[in-house]
């Protein structure tokens, strides 16, 4: 092993399981169990976060049809018992942000960006380990804890205990996960690889984890404070009802935005490609993906920052100063990566590829999540506390969850071996952008009529609220089965597919010099690295191929 | 067919572990910053109260009966800055190969990291109060229970560094760096503690 490898730890578990194949099935389950739980690759390790989010996802979504469904009528539908309202509630919340949203990109920065910057495995992987496994074990104590009535405003005291130690855990595993994401980007490149060289969604990975790494701590002190209260004094917080007070913040927007900057690199990925044209003006790519992490300045604050529109001019304008700077900055951001990037598409003849599909839909989700957010801010809109609020988050996750289907189509040749069947993808990208905004759309449309958020009965609104909530129902539906479609077709794909080529989207990345799929270490040697598409520099051009 | 890239030499050494505490302390400096604004935020909202001589409306925010130890807070501030100028004797001494000073320097950012938990624990024993006695104990103990908790870690993080220093792992000075820079964020968020907490109170 080479000098530049002594701080890096490489998987020494490799022919683990195929040995264990040939000692009887029984115990090959149960030493290939073992590799996953030990393994110290990153594709394992990002595939486990992805799996257990999938899951979490369609857990999160069957809540979310519940409590749509529940709302048709202003009085009960009793498909949610009345004391279970806020524990429904709070795993919902929970599970869309801290469950799906954060946990899906960083397993799939985990899985990618080791090979995407010409690394042979990711920094300090023990670390990417013991992120997963904190943030698994808070999710199961948290889905414990909120069934047997902890969580806020819960009855059983230590359940509420529990509740807190839980979401602290997931946080912290998150925090470990994105410091050795952010220390892969940092140390770990291809010779060569400067940063301004790096490709779009490893940049977006750099700056999406260093802003979750700079953010979620803010929540875990929040939720020191509320657990040393909580089990001592009870003095602070007013007990387990100060828990939603204090923590919400860190479920919904910006801190969303913070979480979901590596979706805007996932459509910067795979446009050019699919475009098959190099990025144009990509700097400014690199500068709108850093901008859009700007949400970070708004989640440290714990607060929301209005605008009030009322007074002389100059209250205006200091009022309009730190809303524009909060809540703009992160849109202006997404807005400038997003436009840059499709003038690739420009003159293109471009084929809709299902990933490419799947990421611009997603991509278009989170944009209007955040021009929502703008609106929601405009006090004299009186949005807030209603459920126009619960329809940003939507859009931000499910956007996200579509930007997720889109990556993982994009690079399952080079995770599973295996190219996933385009017009199903296609298909169930539609799926997913029909269920995300009948999911979303009602709740936005309920705002502007009152419908408060995370109430679901004895509350009186204006209009026809059967139809809008029962729209959001359906939505949770479809994206329900855009999840398990997804996985059936992974499932299918995996289990009998043809195997995929080593290059099958004709890319551009490092990532696509390796064989499908890639294996435990991932390179062999080093390579040198010139430039931000050095596979595509290695290809024969068009003309080169005419002639 | 896989796609053959121009082979690469070696490229310079690696400092993942530096790179990685100077991210992770960056995280625990905004959990530290987090708790600081929550603590200033309820001193705010605290509602008011007359002076003992009638004179001014103060905060009623530090109970009237609650001397806070100030002179134990000093000394654990002087402790943790000499403490981070240690650390950078450590990394200077690795830096030249000397594996006897830099294996004194370590020893003694352990013992100051001991003298600083003694401070510590005085500053509560002083205090006789509960943590559950009121709004102010509640907060003034949470955020200095975790400032200690992040001060054992780097006492953890030096008693390693001290061990592969007296192993004879001579090469590793991104260790001895990598723990200097914990100290140095460590003594950055104690003076910000110090100064809210201590002096403002």
């Amino acid at each position: 092993m080479g000098d530049q490898l002594k701080m890096t730890t490489i998987d020494s578990n490799v022919g683990s399981a195929s040995h264990a194949q040939s000692r009887g099935t029984s115990s090959s389950l149960v030493s290939a169990t073992g590799v996953w739980i030990t393994s110290s690759d990153s594709k394992k390790i990002g595939r486990l976060f992805v799996g257990v989010s999938l899951l979490l996802a369609v857990i999160a979504s069957v809540l979310g049809a519940l409590l749509g469904f529940e709302r048709m009528s202003a009085s009960s539908m009793g498909l949610i018992n009345g004391d279970a309202v806020l524990q429904v509630v709070s795993m919902y919340q929970f599970a869309l942000v801290l469950g799906v949203l954060a946990p899906l990109f960083v397993g799939i920065a985990l899985a990618v960006v080791p090979m995407q910057v010409g690394s042979r495995a990711v920094a300090l992987p023990r670390l990417a380990q013991f992120g997963f496994w904190a943030w698994f074990f808070g999710v199961a104590m948290v889905a414990v804890s909120l069934v047997g009535n902890g969580g806020p405003g819960g009855g059983t005291t230590d359940l509420v205990d529990l509740y807190l130690l839980a979401v602290g855990l997931t946080a912290v595993g998150i925090v470990a996960a994105c410091i050795s994401i952010v220390t892969t980007v940092l140390t770990s490149r291809a010779p060569g690889m400067t940063l301004d060289l790096v490709p779009a969604f490893s940049w977006s990975a750099l700056v999406g984890a260093a802003a979750t790494a700079l953010s979620l701590p803010v929540t875990v002190g929040t939720i020191i404070y509320l657990y040393i209260d909580q089990t001592h004094a009870k003095l602070l917080f007013d007990g387990n009802k100060g828990i939603d007070k204090y923590m919400n913040w860190s479920f919904s927007a910006p801190m969303t935005f913070v979480l979901v900057v590596m979706a805007f690199g996932v459509l910067a990925e795979i446009t050019p490609v699919t475009a098959g044209v190099r990025q144009p003006l990509r700097p400014i790519v690199l500068a709108g993906l850093g901008l859009a992490s700007a949400g970070v300045l708004g989640a440290v604050t714990q607060s929301f920052h209005s605008l009030e529109w009322t007074g002389s001019a100059s209250d205006k304008i200091q009022s309009a100063i730190p809303y524009l700077l909060f809540n703009g900055v992160p849109l202006l951001g997404a807005i400038v990566s997003v436009a840059v990037v499709m003038l690739s598409v420009k003159n293109s003849k471009i084929k809709l590829s299902a990933p490419f599909a799947s990421a611009l839909f997603g991509a278009l989700m989170i944009l209007t999540g955040m021009a929502g957010n703008m609106i929601l801010r405009i006090t004299p809109a009186g949005l807030a506390g209603t459920a126009f609020e619960e329809g940003i988050t939507l859009y931000v996750v499910y956007g996200a969850l579509l930007s997720a289907i889109g990556a993982l189509s994009y690079w399952a040749p080079k995770l599973w071996g295996r190219t996933l069947d385009p017009q199903k993808l296609l298909g169930l990208g539609g799926i997913g952008l029909l269920g995300t905004v009948a999911a979303s759309l009602p709740l936005f449309v309920a705002g502007f009529a009152n419908q408060p958020a995370n109430v679901v009965a004895d509350f009186s609104y204006d209009g026809p609220q059967g139809l809008w909530n029962l729209l959001n129902g359906v939505g949770h539906v479809l994206m329900i089965a855009t999840v398990v479609g997804f996985v059936l077709l992974l499932i299918s794909a995996i289990r009998g597919g043809e195997p995929a080529a080593n290059d099958p989207w004709d890319a551009h990345t490092l990532e696509w010099s390796l064989a499908s799929p890639v294996p435990t270490n991932n390179f062999e040697s080093l390579s040198m690295v010139n430039s931000s598409e050095p596979v595509l520099d290695e290809k024969p051009s068009s003309q080169e191929v005419s002639a | 067919m896989t796609i053959a890239l121009p082979s690469a030499p070696a490229p310079a050494p690696r400092r993942q572990i530096l790179v990685a505490t100077a991210v992770a302390s960056a995280s625990a400096f905004m959990l530290i910053m987090g708790m600081l604004s929550m603590w200033l935020k309820f001193r705010a909202a605290a509602p008011t109260r007359k002076s003992a001589d009638g004179f001014y409306v103060i905060k009623d925010w530090l109970p009237a009966d609650l001397k806070i130890p100030e002179v134990s807070a000093n000394v654990m501030l002087a402790t943790i800055a000499l403490l981070a100028f240690i650390a950078q004797w450590a990394v200077y001494s690795a830096k030249r190969q000397d594996s006897q000073h830099r294996s004194l320097a370590l020893g003694l950012c352990l013992l100051m990291g001991v003298a600083l938990v003694n401070a510590q624990l005085a500053v509560y024993s002083q205090m006789e109060v509960g943590l559950s006695s009121g709004a102010y104990q509640t907060m003034f103990y949470t955020i200095t229970g975790t400032m200690l908790v992040l001060i054992a870690s780097g006492m953890a993080f030096t008693a390693v560094a001290l061990f592969r220093s007296v192993g004879g792992r001579s090469d590793d000075t991104q260790i001895v760096s990598a723990h200097a820079l914990y100290w140095y964020f460590l003594t950055a968020a104690f003076t910000a503690m110090w100064f809210i907490v201590y002096v403002q109170k």
